[in-house]
């Protein structure tokens, strides 16, 4: 314990880290998400094979290449990220959308197609019907789904650890080479910190699901 | 026949052709709808009727022929696609009242979003069209908590508040129980008296008599026969259509 509290101020900051790599990645995700599932189901032949490439190559590629192109790969062609956590948050963003785009497209293609029909029957364009009829129901069936991405991203946040930037999982390194003999309270207290952000996200999910359910 | 002939027709299919796959399911269509006329499409399962009101707004588009409304040929895609299925109104099988909007937010929803009109006229409106309906107290309920009849006399309220030129109506009693039937056909009937112009995919042959100009008899992706109500129903020409009817009209 005594060990813990001296360390404190690395684990928190390393909390922090890890929390805000998860969210800054979840909201970046979210949104570029819902863009490429826009692409995926719109009308439009060369979009749609855009987004379908995207989510292939993102869904298939291990996170961990995709770290490492954007570390060390991206620098070939002239391109460097600010810092190493916006390198990190952009690697997240990137490979997490493209679950997120299919999370969504499985909610969409349970919206009942008679919705988007009645929506374009009134005049809606594609943008307008997607917004306003089908996005708001498709969000509501896929809240489960989304929440096993929003855990695993939670989770995949750790790979950044091998790339140098400061999280729960480089702490749980750091500390443990140096004092081996701690190596289990350290272990518990990173733990603990994942599980501050997993485990009320699940509660939240839970809640958000109840709250937004519809009457069919 | 009781024609309202003022120059144009309406709506105008001409040369209509659609294949599903291997399937001609819309063969060489002809057909032109005055302002203020009811046409009813009836035939039987498959013969195209349904993909044919479809086609009036493109939901389904065709191959090959041209669609006119108001003497504006039908686009292909995008926003004038849009402004022009606004003027057609469709009431569809299965309601699609918007599942996550209240009763009233599904009639107003056209008219706020694609008219552009200001909400508090148009919340006015849309009571008055939901009383019209008859369906006026259940207006802050959600679609699933209202019966199929009630569902479908708010569709009817929805596709209204965007004063369409033309109303279609695919088959909109087929999914209703059988004592809501006609609470659904008295609106529709309200509405032909009232001069709207309407197409009707239906099984009801009571409002086909009752409300229709004209009947159309579909068999086989093609317009087999075309006449008032009076003279189809006691003297079709065509041998499709007299089984067809011995089939429905003895039971």
């Amino acid at each position: 314990m005594q060990f813990l509290s001296d360390n404190s101020d690395l684990l928190w900051s390393a909390f922090l880290t890890t929390l805000s790599l998860a969210v800054t990645s979840g909201l970046c995700a979210l949104v570029l998400g819902t863009v490429l599932v826009g692409m995926r189901v719109s009308p439009v032949p060369p979009l749609r094979g855009l987004a379908t490439f995207y989510v292939e190559v993102f869904r298939n590629t291990p996170l961990t290449v995709v770290f490492f192109f954007l570390f060390f790969g991206l620098v070939y062609v002239d391109l460097q990220f600010p810092t190493r956590f916006v390198t990190a948050v952009a690697a997240l963003s990137l490979y997490t959308a493209a679950f997120v785009c299919e999370a969504l497209r499985s909610g969409i293609n349970a919206v009942p197609p008679g919705q988007a029909e009645a929506a374009r029957a009134l005049g809606l364009d594609f943008g307008q019907s997607l917004r306003t009829i089908v996005l708001p129901q498709a969000f509501r069936t896929v809240v489960p789904p989304l929440g096993n991405v929003w855990i695993a991203l939670a989770k995949n946040t750790s790979i950044a650890a091998g790339f140098a930037v400061t999280d729960l999982t480089a702490a749980l390194q750091r500390l443990a080479n140096v004092n081996a003999d701690q190596l289990l309270a350290v272990f518990a207290a990173v733990v603990l910190g994942y599980l501050a952000i997993t485990l009320p996200s699940a509660w939240l999910i839970r809640l958000i699901e109840n709250r937004v359910a519809i009457v069919r | 026949m009781t024609s309202r002939t003022a120059g144009e027709p309406l709506v105008r299919l001409s040369g209509v052709d659609k294949w599903f796959g291997q399937l001609h399911v819309l063969q060489d269509i002809d057909l032109s709808i005055d302002r203020g006329e009811v046409v009813v499409i009836i035939g039987p399962s498959g013969s195209g009727k349904s993909t044919l009101c479809r086609t009036i707004n493109r939901l389904e588009p065709i191959d090959s022929g041209e669609i006119s409304i108001d003497g504006e040929r039908l686009p292909e895609e995008g926003k004038q696609l849009a402004r022009l299925r606004a003027d057609v109104g469709m009431v569809f099988q299965s309601f699609n009242l918007f599942a996550h909007k209240t009763v009233l937010e599904n009639v107003t929803l056209g008219p706020i979003k694609v008219r552009k009109q200001a909400k508090g006229e148009v919340e006015r409106r849309a009571r008055q069209l939901l009383d019209r309906v008859g369906v006026g107290t259940q207006a802050d309920k959600y679609p699933a908590q209202l019966s199929g009849g009630q569902q479908q006399r708010v569709a009817i309220a929805r596709a209204l508040a965007m004063d369409p030129k033309v109303m279609l109506f695919d088959e909109p009693t087929s999914a209703l129980d059988p004592e809501m039937i006609n609470e659904v056909l008295d609106v529709m009937t309200s509405l032909a008296r009232d001069g709207m112009t309407m197409v009707v995919v239906t099984h009801e042959m009571g409002f086909a008599r009752r409300a229709a100009n004209r009947v159309v008899f579909m068999d086989g992706g093609r317009i087999v026969e075309s006449a008032d109500p009076e003279t189809f129903f006691t003297n079709p020409q065509s041998d499709r259509a007299k089984d067809f009817l011995s089939k429905i009209l003895n039971h």
